[in-house]
């Protein structure tokens, strides 16, 4: 007979594990077998696991990011014939929106960091966790099945009537990964706001909460509420393909407009899935470079929640030249323009956490820096497209491409390294070549800016997206945005190869190698099997530096 | 027998509160998944009123009613299934009488489905149909499409309710202590059945 409570809740250092020596060491050398890490449910073997594959499904939607840039170089559509340009743009942003970068910060560092930053153990369903990266691998099949099958040409929007009465491409195969990988979202969001319910340690309150734990919670929600529709919306699509059942069917009185409509109920709220993880890295690694409370605590926390909130309600501005009705448009856009408010809210305080900081210069620190320059110009730019005049100016042009790049990839991608720079020596214990490091991140920053800036330009000269015949006065913009993705495709190699090199060669980084707080650097790095030796106890605010005064001087 | 907590859980009541947790946030999500298919039926039913209407007075709304009850009736008894596991003396029998109400409820439901296919209006893939408006033919098409994603998840229901009703009678499932599996396959029951409750007066009595 068991005892009822293993271990005592009142005795901390009774673990209540039996672990072996190899678990007590180290997370990576609990098992060397294959079946070890395919079977595990260790959380932060799952984040391995989800970080291979997303950096697997990141390098697909690269190459078809190079093809159309390739094919850009010139105004004739000489390299791609049209279908295959359709196709090459379809897949880059299919794959990169639902295999790279909504999975990107939640599915690796959520499952490896959320749990350690809070005092758990692991997360609240660890087998249900393992299963969600299964799910996740059956929707990347499918992805790949479409590859192999000859693609898909909708875009990866899949507007109906096209995707669902004359596209010629896998639609319903490429559907069917989405939906899959749909419940891949839900189940990951479940776990995490389950996780961060009931599994904080003894004085882990919701006001300690670290920043990035505030943010991928908000994104959970977004994922639990809003990916059900998109799963539902792409179900209809493949009932009307597969078996003729029209309810977007304009001849039997449907509405084309009502697809859209639900398709950004979902995908106007994913947007902020995969920026408002971002967010919550640049708030963690501003803090440590600066060596500083956050400024603000409260209201970065409180941004994270009302983005996830209000980022429900702006789906309209998608539509302004849809014909939506008039005033819908205008509080779509007034809402649009809101965001604007909780944003603002985290850069200037991430500012006033800098100011009069002991900053240093270390690689996180300068991919937070470029997220939050490629950050400040996206969401600008983001109010520019949210005005009802402006936007049916540059609407579908490469103002909106640029936009949204400058967001998704400046920002959401620039944190997602800045994260793996900052966590890869807890993750396996080794140091990287900052000088490296460094450089790669001066490259990704440069190489994006003249990847993306040029299609600020050409949108606003009028170069409509999705065409890869145009004007040959477009051609000098469009070959420097071509040159600048060259730069960013070797810039973004980079760190492949100076981080795997660490994996081997690189020194110990020692428990807390940056000097900073927080629960998962106080445990040894790469962390035992159960991530703590005894259940840790929080007795002080996050972001608990010691910070001088000015005029009490200590020297 | 004492309570197994497994691994991130330091005590039982911890583990019941996650577990119930997890379950009414899928919840919440199926509750998403299903509002995609009532804003299409606000929709059309906003956009083409007196063909919906005209739609719905096709429907056999008796089989509706009849289902509804046995549905209402299954919940009861899962209902009073949870309450006694609670109190640990959870009987097999009733859960397969709620079993046994839900697989009425895909029979009548299929019955249905055939005299509307020999009536003509059920849009099966393959077979002509005549509508007398095309947005008669989208409210078909939209029936069902909801009315199978609800079997689906019915049958699961039945699957789950199924699987408990085996674990008790090997006595397999230690109650009281774990009647939170009992619950959250309740809760699970008592949703589909609130999609039903919905389902019903949109599709069977929007006249």
């Amino acid at each position: 007979m068991t005892p009822e409570e293993r271990p005592e809740r009142e005795n901390l250092a009774d673990t209540g594990l039996s672990e072996t020596p190899a678990e007590r060491v180290s997370y990576l050398r609990a098992g060397h077998t294959l079946k070890s890490w395919l079977l595990t449910t260790d959380h932060k073997r799952i984040a391995i696991l989800y970080l291979i594959s997303i950096t697997f499904f990141f390098f697909v939607g690269g190459v078809a990011a190079g093809l159309v840039r390739l094919d850009l170089l010139t105004p004739a559509g000489d390299l791609l014939s049209n279908e295959g340009y359709n196709r090459a743009f379809t897949l880059h942003g299919v794959i990169m929106v639902w295999f790279f970068l909504i999975p990107s910060i939640p599915n690796t560092f959520g499952n490896f960091l959320v749990p350690l930053m809070i005092g758990a153990r692991d997360l609240a369903f660890p087998r249900l966790n393992l299963l969600s990266w299964y799910i996740f691998m059956l929707a990347g099949l499918f992805t790949l099945a479409v590859l192999i099958l000859g693609g898909v040409d909708t875009g990866w929007t899949f507007y109906t009537p096209l995707s669902s009465m004359f596209a010629h491409g896998q639609v319903v195969l490429a559907a069917t990964a989405v939906f899959i990988a749909g419940f891949s979202s839900i189940l990951t969001g479940l776990n995490v706001i389950v996780t961060v319910h009931k599994l904080r340690c003894p004085g882990m309150t919701w006001g300690r909460l670290p920043l990035f734990v505030w943010s991928i919670y908000a994104t959970s929600l977004i994922l639990v509420l809003a990916t059900p529709v998109l799963s539902i919306t792409l179900a209809l699509i493949a009932a009307e393909r597969l078996f003729g059942l029209g309810v977007f069917d304009p001849a039997l009185g449907g509405d084309p407009l009502l697809y859209q409509h639900l398709f950004w109920f979902y995908s106007h709220p994913a947007v902020y899935i995969m920026v408002l993880p971002a967010l919550g890295v640049v708030s963690e690694l501003v803090a440590a470079a600066a060596r500083k409370p956050i400024f603000g605590y409260a209201f970065v926390a409180g941004s994270s929640m009302a983005i996830a909130i209000l980022g429900f309600f702006v789906w309209g501005h998608h539509m302004f030249v849809s014909g939506q009705s008039m005033y819908a448009s205008a509080v779509f856009s007034f809402l649009s323009i809101a965001v604007a408010i909780p944003s603002g809210i985290k850069v200037y305080n991430w500012t006033a956490t800098l100011y009069k900081g002991h900053i240093s210069l270390d690689p996180p620190f300068l991919f937070a820096m470029a997220f939050i320059g490629l950050f400040v110009v996206g969401g600008l730019t983001g109010l520019i497209l949210a005005m009802l005049a402006v936007d049916v100016h540059v609407h579908d042009t490469y103002f909106v491409v640029a936009h949204f790049h400058y967001i998704m990839v400046g920002g959401a991608v620039s944190a997602f390294f800045g994260a793996l720079h900052f966590w890869w020596p807890k993750m396996f214990g080794r140091n990287y070549s900052l000088v490296w490091g460094r450089l790669s991140a001066l490259l990704i920053f440069l190489g994006f800016n003249l990847t993306f800036f040029p299609q600020f330009l050409l949108g606003y000269l009028g170069m409509p997206r999705r065409y890869h015949v145009y004007p040959p006065e477009f051609q000098v913009l469009h070959v420097l945005s071509s040159a600048g993705a060259g730069i960013l495709g070797l810039a973004y190699l980079m760190p492949f190869a100076y981080l795997l090199y660490a994996l081997r060669y690189g020194p110990p980084a020692g428990d807390n190698p940056w000097g900073v707080t927080g629960l998962e650097w106080q445990t040894r790095s790469p962390p035992p099997k159960h991530n703590f030796e005894t259940v840790p106890v929080v007795d002080g605010p996050p972001y608990d530096y010691h910070v001088e005064m000015e005029g009490h001087g200590d020297g | 027998m004492a309570e197994r907590v497994h691994e991130p859980y330091s005590a039982p009541d911890q583990q019941r509160e996650a577990e119930m947790m997890g379950m009414y946030i899928f919840l919440a999500s199926e509750t998403m998944l299903f509002s995609g298919l009532f804003l299409v039926a606000l929709y059309l039913r906003l956009e083409h009123a007196p063909d919906v209407v005209a739609a719905s007075r096709q429907m056999h709304y008796v089989i509706g009613a009849a289902n509804t009850a046995l549905l209402l009736t299954s919940s009861l008894l899962v209902a009073l299934s949870v309450e006694a596991a609670r109190q640990g003396r959870a009987r097999p029998a009733v859960l397969a009488t709620a079993i046994l109400l839900g697989l009425g409820f895909l029979a009548l439901k299929a019955v249905e489905y055939r005299m509307e296919y020999a009536e003509g209006i059920l849009p099966l893939p393959g077979a002509a149909r005549e509508f007398p408006s095309p947005a008669r033919h989208a409210f078909m098409n939209l029936y069902l499409i909801a009315t199978t994603l609800h079997a689906v998840h019915l049958s699961i229901g039945i699957g789950l309710l199924a699987t408990l009703a085996v674990r008790l009678l090997r006595g397999t499932l230690p109650l009281p202590e774990r009647s939170i599996v009992m619950m959250n396959a309740g809760l699970y029951w008592h949703l589909v059945d609130v999609i039903w409750i919905f389902l019903y007066p949109v599709f069977y009595l929007a006249r």
